[in-house]
């Protein structure tokens, strides 16, 4: 009863807070999808400065990152909301697949350990979130639990959704795959790293956040 | 050895997110398959996400997980209205969730119509009765 009453008022909040423009952006999406290369996309366009660092290593992002305010413009009409970039959500993080990459057992070890707590974190925010991106690697089988997870649960919790079908500029990457595995949202196809479509983007991103 | 373990709905059914999770997780961490009746809620889902994920150490990787359910497309309102109400009444019975631990199913691939999971043979781990055999047969030998 008492979570009831809670999440009732904490959503008549977040109602006034949305129509006042502090609209809540999140970017979700399983671990090296490029969540964090859109995030410095935007703040590149926008902002003229990236958020964080990207690297081929999975769970580069460890911890929730917040731009403040972000603005952008889209045919005359300017769309401000708080940008999130969260940590990849996954159910599994084994140390010894960091080794792959070069990185000493003893490092691994803390990256694991801090991606575990990253994963947590990302969770938390869902419900905090007003609106949301997914970022999928269009190269890699949509029809993953772990994205069935999130975008069921942004669905229960009837939080608008973007799915960006990211990596559209190497060869393997099938959007048709991604729209075919959730038909029921929007799915527009970009390359976060080279701007490919980023204008298709924005204009979805404008239609989800209006 | 692969273990598959069956969980009819009626045995979740009256426990709560945590207690199902807590025993979800229980079978997963013996290294067992867990093949459950029906599915966990949403919230449910995210919640044994996050419980995994507090629970990794040296010996749990954490988990893979998969739920098939009968596709909602091309259902009319009414049968969609009829379905809620049942859910509502006797829970989320439809489909079957696959839970294992990530040390033993390596991925799972799925597609629409077909679920594989690509499994690796666990070393063998030993058990509490094979630990104490071994003491007894320490102590007897310092006896001798």
């Amino acid at each position: 009863m008492i979570k009831i009453i809670k999440n009732f008022i904490k959503r008549i909040l977040n109602e006034l807070f949305k129509k006042r423009g502090h609209i809540k952006l999140g970017i979700y999406g399983p671990p090296n999808s490029g969540k964090t290369t859109l995030a410095n996309r935007i703040c590149k366009d926008w902002l003229g400065e990236e958020m964080g660092a990207v690297s081929k290593v999975p769970h580069e992002t460890r911890e929730v990152q917040v731009k403040e305010k972000v603005t952008i413009k889209y045919k005359n009409k300017e769309l401000s909301f708080k940008l999130i970039d969260t940590p990849g959500i996954t159910t599994k993080i084994d140390y010894e697949d960091f080794l792959k990459y070069k990185i000493s057992e003893k490092k691994a070890k803390e990256r694991a350990k801090e991606a575990t707590r990253g994963v947590i974190e990302a969770i938390k925010w869902l419900e905090d979130m007003d609106c949301v991106i997914v970022v999928l690697d269009a190269t890699e089988n949509p029809y993953s639990q772990v994205n069935i997870t999130i975008i069921g649960n942004l669905a229960a919790r009837k939080i608008p959704v973007l799915i960006v079908a990211n990596k559209i500029d190497l060869k393997k990457a099938k959007i048709k795959k991604v729209e075919a595995a959730f038909p029921q949202y929007d799915v527009v196809g970009i390359s976060a790293e080279y701007g490919n479509n980023i204008e298709e983007f924005y204009e979805s991103l404008y239609r989800l956040v209006k | 050895m692969l273990t598959l373990q069956f969980i009819p709905y009626d045995e979740i059914e009256d426990l709560n997110s945590d207690q199902r999770i807590r025993k979800l997780l229980r079978m997963v961490k013996d290294e067992k398959i867990v093949l459950m009746q029906g599915r966990l809620k949403p919230e449910e889902e995210t919640s044994l996400i996050e419980t995994t994920m507090g629970g990794i150490n040296k010996m749990f990787k954490g988990i893979e997980m998969c739920t098939i359910y009968p596709e909602e497309k091309g259902i009319e309102i009414l049968s969609k209205l009829r379905k809620g109400m049942a859910q509502f009444l006797v829970g989320h019975r439809e489909g079957i969730t696959i839970i294992g631990p990530a040390n033993i199913i390596k991925e799972i691939r799925r597609d629409p119509n077909k679920i594989q999971l690509l499994t690796t043979i666990p070393s063998p781990r030993k058990s509490r009765s094979a630990k104490t055999k071994k003491n007894v047969k320490k102590a007897k030998k310092r006896r001798r």
